[in-house]
């Protein structure tokens, strides 16, 4: 028997049900070290509530969610951060009434108690730190601006910059091209390929084109169990994935 | 130190602080007489509450309705403590139980009750007047935000504390004066309070003290805790996940609230000689907020300003009509949510502002463009929706 202990992230047997409807139902799911993982399926298959699971926003009902060996489902949301595990949202969450600049730095791992926040320090560290965040967001030239004014794909990339700036472990990306134009697309893939150097990386994703330009390995969902997983080619040519899913 | 100056400097707020502190240092005093400056006075200690209240609710989103409780506790701690000095035994050699305080032994209490006991020291009075209100803070807090319980239902919690608080202090009329409250208050220290030179005195204690509690939230408010705050009341999902416990934040916040509240309590009872239910009820509680409203929710020194005036309208309605205040001051409310949500401070940011910044461009020399002051409203969506 292999031990999970090898895997980056190993989720056993995880069942979440709400009112009796099994969002998860007893999935296995590994993803290992430096791995970029994209998971696909039709709405409703359990994407999202995967990464809810993973990242503490929701509560397992039964099963495991391991992270570099330690138990994610009984920590509280802010110490799965601290462990290494960072999620961006389905709809670009950044703070709107703050700078981009602001962004980042709220979103540095320093200072994340409440004294640790009064006294923290804009160090030549944290503002170096701030700049390379920002020139791999493609946001440089917007450091000053407010969020709120940025253009959605620009709240995208701010949003993973933010990630980023945490340098976690482990990111979830919950369709992180949604809304942008074609050449923003091609940036963000870029972009994926080069943050997925140094980490792991779990994209859901409804485009198959982008799926394609950024994936090794991709997992179907399909009603809160694993319908197929394998690479690319595998997976859209397994006859069961066409019938609930590519052959819409 | 010069880091924390230049950081208070670098606002454009300074200006403003330069402004307040010129109006109530000089202005104010240089024009009343000592009746109205003593009324001015009272006003400016419900101001720290206000202050506290933009902390909380404007730039952390955490609306109490209940901030009586705080501004109460310290200025009941005040009251015990002048009190008890009033109440030597021989002003009070006619009682039945001399040398405690008369409403006692109108109640038949025949000994001080132990939790007045520590209340014969200064200095545990003032160390009581700086921690119970933010202790209290504290249990409130942790015990709602810990539980994720926030917005509407916090508001509501916090009115039935308050209801609970003064329900508590009428009914033991034996132990807290009841409702008239703690009164006939005399010296501190045997320095009488209640000359005009006293009130004086204590007036500038007071504003000194507001001008710090105003620098005190400028100073967090521009720290990263401060940029924190903000996110949290935009997006507290998004805090959350990057990594920060939502609800100590959210605590601190409303222990600093607490704390100014208390203070402002305290100053209250020094200069009005008095402490009673009806200062800290739910209907002052939500004028606490009104003040902060009519100020402008994200402005501290809007606060100051929102406290005076409707203080003053308070007064000036109540002498006149005392039936209508409370019609007055709702439709007042109902007005700023509607037309100012942010009040006095957001319509002279929108209006005024650009006048001035013209006018003073004319004498000065170009620089570099200020950064934006987080006084100004920003993006209204985020905000509207709270």
């Amino acid at each position: 028997m292999s031990t999970n202990t090898d895997y980056l992230l190993a989720v056993e047997d995880l069942t979440v049900s709400f009112d009796g409807f099994k969002a998860i139902d007893s999935l296995n799911f590994y993803v290992d070290h430096k791995e970029l993982r994209v998971v696909i399926g039709p709405n409703g298959a359990g994407k999202t509530t995967l990464l809810d699971l993973i990242c503490g926003k929701t509560k397992a009902s039964t099963g495991s969610i391991k992270f570099k060996g330690q138990e994610l489902t009984s920590l509280p949301e802010h110490r799965i951060v601290w462990a290494g595990v960072g999620r961006k949202f389905q709809t670009p969450s950044i703070y709107e009434a703050l700078s981009v600049r602001q962004n980042l730095e709220v979103s540095y791992p320093q200072g994340k108690t409440v004294f640790g926040a009064l006294f923290f320090k804009r160090t030549e560290e944290v503002k170096r730190k701030i700049e390379e965040v920002a020139e791999s967001i493609f946001l440089t030239d917007l450091l000053d601006t407010e969020a709120g004014l940025l253009s959605h794909g620009q709240k995208q990339w701010l949003e993973i910059g933010m990630l980023l700036i945490q340098d976690p472990e482990l990111l979830m990306l919950d369709e992180p091209v949604a809304g942008m134009s074609v050449r923003e697309r091609e940036q963000t893939a870029e972009l994926l390929n080069r943050i997925a150097k140094g980490r792991s990386v779990i994209v859901i994703e409804h485009d198959m084109n982008f799926v394609e330009s950024i994936a090794h390995k991709v997992t179907v969902l399909h009603q809160g169990k694993i319908l197929a997983e394998g690479d690319m080619k595998t997976v859209q040519a397994d006859p069961r994935v066409i019938e609930v899913y590519l052959g819409h | 130190m010069n880091n924390l100056l230049s950081m208070i400097l670098g606002k454009r707020g300074l200006g403003g602080v330069l402004i307040l502190a010129a109006l109530i240092l000089v202005v104010l005093p240089a024009l009343m007489g000592i009746d109205e400056l003593n009324l001015a006075g009272r006003y400016l200690s419900f101001a720290f509450v206000a202050v506290g209240l933009v902390m909380a609710w404007g730039y952390g989103g955490v609306l109490s309705l209940g901030q009586g409780i705080f501004f109460g506790i310290g200025g009941y701690a005040m009251a015990m403590f002048l009190k008890l000095e009033a109440s030597d035994p021989e002003s009070t050699s006619i009682q039945t139980t001399p040398g405690i305080p008369d409403f006692m032994d109108w109640n038949q209490i025949t000994a001080l009750p132990w939790f007045w006991e520590p209340f014969n020291s200064l200095v545990f009075t003032l160390f009581a007047i700086l921690t119970l209100p933010a202790l209290f803070a504290w249990i409130i807090g942790t015990a709602m935000f810990k539980r994720r319980v926030s917005g509407v239902y916090f508001a509501i919690i916090t009115q039935a504390i308050v209801v609970i608080l003064t329900i508590l202090i009428i009914g033991q009329q034996g132990l807290t004066g009841g409702v008239n409250g703690i009164t006939d208050l005399r010296t501190l220290k045997g320095w009488d309070i209640r000359t005009d030179e006293a009130l004086f005195i204590l007036y500038y204690v007071n504003a000194v003290l507001l001008i710090g509690a105003v620098l005190l939230g400028m100073w967090i408010l521009s720290t990263k805790y401060g940029r924190i705050l903000i996110a949290m009341r935009d997006r507290e999902d998004r805090v959350r996940f990057s990594g920060y416990d939502v609800a100590n934040f959210k605590v601190f916040v409303f222990c600093v609230a607490a704390l100014m509240s208390g203070i402002g309590g305290a100053m209250f009872t020094l200069q009005v000689g008095f402490m009673s239910p009806s200062i800290i009820g739910i209907v002052p509680s939500i004028e606490f907020v009104i003040f902060a409203a009519v100020g402008g929710r994200l402005s501290l020194l809007g606060a100051v300003y929102g406290a005076l005036l409707v203080s003053y309208a308070r007064t000036m309605v109540a002498e006149a009509y005392p039936q209508l205040w409370l019609f007055v001051i709702g439709g007042v409310f109902i007005a700023v949510v509607m037309f100012a949500p942010y009040g006095l401070a957001g319509l002279y940011n929108k209006y005024l502002q650009p006048r001035v910044d013209g006018f003073m461009s004319r004498f000065r020399k170009p620089e570099a463009p200020v950064s934006k002051t987080l006084d100004a409203p920003t993006t209204e969506s985020t905000e509207v929706q709270r």
